[in-house]
């Protein structure tokens, strides 16, 4: 921990970072305290309002108000990035630690989660999406799904390796069990690269799921996400612009954020790392 | 490989049948009787058990045929195929965009390392890397297409079919917005392996024997850091694939990723598997080149 505190003091733009992302869980806590205005409400009145005085960032297509649609779907967005960071780890971590484990396990496991690779991730969402339908668990499922491989991966690759150090065979001569070795002295080595991938799985899936928004395969449109408000936006492009901007630019500012955190957690967790981009 | 191939293909398959709605019904709409729904799916064997399906499916695209989508009464090869030269073309324009933008950015960055210029050559790539692509598409489009009008905003009239080579204004904008991530992948990878290439002791020997900067640069530390570049191709491709999705959706273009979204809505099976399993073969097949490549750029590595 001194050394992350260390490597962020070298780095100020990651506090920047975590400042925002601290903003943002304040945000999703508190919304209905710092926006006041139903983010339901239609108002046909005054729909398209430019940003402004009474709404600050204008309003949508219906007469909604966009600051507080940006912060109810800063909910959203987290407890959906979430889920998939939750998803994707716990099980890459399980299937992971078992197929390299256990000889027998590793070629059914992993054979199949290299021909699951084969498919782009966004492409691969599309087809599960398809599959599940639309709604909250089902985009968490499908996007979880794509990142699971690649955790699923970087724990395997490490228990291999894990498991031919000596410490490992001197427990096992003193009579540990498997499962306590494997809970005990492999899996927390692998807790520090596993955050690091999770973070970044945070980011990258946040993109993700606005895509499936966009393209009319991810949340009902009737929940107010980033991404189905970018959708939205995106008829109107050019008699409201602000429909897009706002946002989009809370989508970068989030996903930029974690990237910046991510960076600063990778170098400070292993050097090797550095070059690990995506986490591929 | 060949189990791999076999493991895909049953993926692709099975995924495709899971898709709930019926294609029959869709194709023909709310007023087909249930006598005409039936002959059809006859005439088309979606009636028979599904592995007899699967056998019949595998047994076609070994012979080059993946059966007729049921959208547009065409052999699938032939709809790829023709929406083959807007995707190939945008990819070409792309890649040449990434690898002239973010190779010579990044061996920039890391022969600078540790000052303003590079931090700011971080910041700007890691912030490119972090945009939804629709979004950048739809800004770009919104600047320079509607408002300044540079550009086309929407579509892809065919150059081979037209013959008009400046057509290809119409790809700009998608290729601009297709590259941007990607080329911060690779600014920020040249960066990393080259960065990596410049602890070895053979680059300060080659510094000590009295080298020019830029000769150890580029014939020591760049041509040793290939190996990752390379190795990043396979992953680089799939990021475009993903991007090609949602830029020709957000201009229109009549290309394979778009093809996908279409055919996802209209429930066309067979297009479908096509697309897909064509994506995942060319994957692999790059991965194959990839493995082969490293080999030849590092002897250091051989395969028995």
């Amino acid at each position: 921990m001194t050394g992350f505190m260390k490597m962020l003091r070298s780095r100020k733009i990651a506090i920047a970072g975590i400042c925002f992302l601290l903003l943002l869980v304040f945000m999703a806590l508190f919304a209905s305290f710092i926006a006041p205005i139903d983010p339901m409400e239609i108002d046909p009145a005054n729909r398209l309002l430019p940003p402004g005085k009474g709404h600050i960032f204008g309003t949508d297509n219906f007469g909604r108000d966009i600051w507080s649609r940006v912060v109810f779907g800063s909910r959203t967005s987290i407890v959906s990035s979430l889920g998939v960071v939750l998803f994707s780890v716990t099980l890459g971590i399980v299937i992971g630690l078992v197929a390299g484990y256990f000889k027998a396990l590793n070629a059914p496991f992993m054979r199949i989660i290299d021909v699951m690779m084969a498919f782009p991730s966004l492409l691969l969402a599309l087809v599960l999406m398809t599959i599940f339908g639309r709604g909250l668990v089902n985009v968490i499922l499908a996007v979880g799904i794509t990142y699971l491989t690649r955790t699923t991966r970087i724990v395997y690759g490490m228990t291999l390796k894990l498991k031919e150090e000596v410490y490992i065979e001197a427990f096992r001569a003193a009579g540990a069990s498997n499962m306590r070795l494997l809970l005990r002295h492999i899996f927390p080595n692998l807790t520090s690269p596993v955050i690091v991938q999770a973070t970044f799985t945070f980011a990258f899936s946040l993109l993700d799921m606005a895509s499936l928004d966009f393209l009319g395969l991810g949340l009902p449109p009737d929940i107010p996400s980033w991404g189905n408000m970018l959708s939205e936006g995106s008829i109107y492009l050019v008699r409201a612009p602000w429909m897009l901007l706002i946002p989009g630019i809370f989508i970068v500012l989030t996903v930029l954020s974690f990237n910046l955190v991510g960076d600063v957690l990778r170098d400070q967790v292993d050097p090797r790392f550095r070059h690990d981009i995506k986490g591929v | 490989m060949i189990p791999s191939l076999i493991l895909v293909s049953i993926i692709v398959f099975g995924f495709v049948h899971l898709i709930p709605g019926d294609p029959i019904q869709i194709l023909l709409g709310d007023l087909a009787t249930p006598e005409q729904v039936t002959a059809i799916r006859e005439e088309m064997g979606l009636d028979r058990p599904i592995w007899i399906q699967y056998v019949k499916w595998v047994g076609g695209v070994v012979t080059g045929n993946m059966g007729n989508s049921i959208f547009f009464s065409q052999p699938v090869l032939s709809v790829i195929g023709d929406r083959a030269e807007t995707s190939i073309l945008l990819a070409l324009i792309t890649l040449g965009l990434i690898l002239v933008i973010g190779i010579p950015v990044g061996y920039l960055s890391a022969t600078r390392y540790g000052t303003k210029l590079d931090q700011t050559i971080s910041g700007v790539s890691m912030g490119f890397a972090s945009i939804p692509t629709f979004w950048l598409g739809l800004s770009l489009m919104t600047l320079f297409a509607v408002k300044l009008k540079w550009f086309p905003s929407s579509g892809f009239p065919s150059i081979l079919k037209t013959g008009d080579w400046t057509n290809i204004r119409y790809l700009i904008l998608p290729a601009i917005t297709l590259s941007a991530p990607n080329s911060a992948l690779i600014i920020r990878l040249t960066r990393a392996s080259m960065l990596d290439v410049f602890k070895e002791d053979y680059v300060r020997t080659a510094r000590a024997k009295g080298l020019r900067d830029s000769t150890v640069n580029i014939l020591h530390v760049f041509r040793n850091s290939m190996n990752s570049l390379v190795s990043a191709l396979g992953f680089t491709f799939a990021g475009l694939v993903s991007g090609t999705v949602v830029t020709e959706t957000v201009f229109s273009l009549p290309g394979i990723g778009k093809l996908v979204v279409d055919s996802v809505l209209r429930r066309d099976y067979p297009v479908i598997q096509g697309v897909i399993l064509c994506i995942a073969v060319l994957y692999m097949a790059i991965n194959l080149l990839v493995d082969i490549a490293y080999g030849w750029l590092d002897p250091r590595i051989r395969y028995s």
